[in-house]
């Protein structure tokens, strides 16, 4: 619902990076937390929206998601938090603390040659 | 073709915003809750009643998060707290910017406590830091039981679920102990309280809960200005 805001937030921070680079983007990686409730397919529609008549316009949006972690309270193991078997997979105990998300992140972009 | 690594926060601003309330609530030692549901699940009621529960034990200032309209607020002001109404005009949910302009609004110095009632919606406020202490679930009886399941992003963080409506609990198939179970399975160490705002059941648990949160808070601040012997 508010993956607009987060392809402006996102468009304008490639934007930036190309007047940096005096170059045309033509692909960018961002990666996000599974929590922070992004659907892939709303980002790559609202950014193709946003980006038309811009310099991002075509730019190949790669988003990747990335598994909450969580650390059990027995063992200390860190491991990929599943909701469907909430144990830790190395001892089996059921307590764990979840990890801070991800946080939304424009990982790498990738310019045309000058 | 050339790559450039960049690793730039895209919601910076808003994270920005979010620490700066955080600080801003330690400070003063103000515990703030962001008290998050789908519409209709009864907070207000809830934030109504609990208000009028602490009457005298607690003073409780809120900010309200609606799309439009400032009825809530009205409705919290009947009850006797301070309470600024913020519309988000259409968007999904409450940002940290908004609570940080919102805090100057309240009689900060007179609080012992911070509701913030963000925009009914289960999805988008769980994803919005706003610098809270702690995120609090509604979860309504005639909701159903599957939505621990359906929305664990809210579930998982919530230090706090609420399970309100109790009161018509016989005349629906939900089940709580299924409830209690999907919640525990998301996070093992969430308070879970059942009350029904309208009938007061269960509310003195939920008022004991937020007193001590107060409490704690006032003690921190009675040892750290006693003067050094």
């Amino acid at each position: 619902m508010h993956e607009a805001t987060i392809a402006q937030s996102i468009l304008e921070a490639i934007s930036a990076e190309a007047k940096k680079q005096k170059a045309r983007p033509i692909a960018a990686k961002i990666s996000c937390g599974v929590l922070s409730g992004i659907n892939n397919e709303t980002l790559k529609f609202a950014f193709e929206a946003l980006s038309k008549d811009t310099v991002c316009e075509n730019l190949k949006l790669n988003i990747k998601q990335k598994p909450i972690k969580a650390k059990c309270k027995k063992c200390d193991a860190i491991f990929a938090f599943d909701l469907h078997e909430s144990k830790c997979p190395k001892c089996r105990h059921d307590d764990f603390e979840l990890l801070p998300d991800a946080p939304l992140l424009l990982e790498e972009i990738t310019f045309e040659d000058k | 073709m050339r790559k450039v690594k960049v690793r730039k926060k895209i919601l910076i601003a808003n994270e920005e915003y979010a620490s700066k309330n955080r600080s801003f609530l330690k400070e003063r030692k103000i515990p703030c809750l962001n008290v998050i549901s789908s519409p209709g699940s009864g907070k207000t009621t809830l934030l109504a009643k609990t208000i009028e529960a602490l009457k005298g034990k607690v003073s409780i200032g809120v900010i309200e998060g609606d799309i439009q309209t400032d009825i809530d607020a009205k409705r919290i002001r009947k009850a006797g707290a301070p309470a600024v109404q913020i519309n988000t005009d259409g968007a999904c949910h409450l940002s940290a910017a908004q609570i940080s302009n919102a805090f100057h609004k309240l009689p900060i110095d007179r609080l012992d406590l911070i509701f913030v009632e963000n925009v009914g919606n289960l999805v988008c406020p769980s994803t919005f830091d706003l610098g809270e202490t702690d995120k609090i679930a509604v979860l309504s009886v005639p909701e159903g039981d599957d939505k621990p399941a359906k929305y664990p992003m809210i579930f998982a963080r919530a230090a706090v679920v609420l399970i309100n409506k109790i009161d018509i609990l016989a005349a629906t198939d939900f089940n709580v102990k299924k409830v209690k179970a999907d919640i525990s399975k998301l996070n093992k160490n969430t308070k879970i309280f059942l009350v029904s705002a309208k009938t007061g059941v269960g509310m003195k648990q939920w008022c004991d809960w937020l007193e001590n949160l107060a409490d704690n808070k006032r003690k921190k601040i009675l040892k750290k200005t006693r003067p050094r012997q």
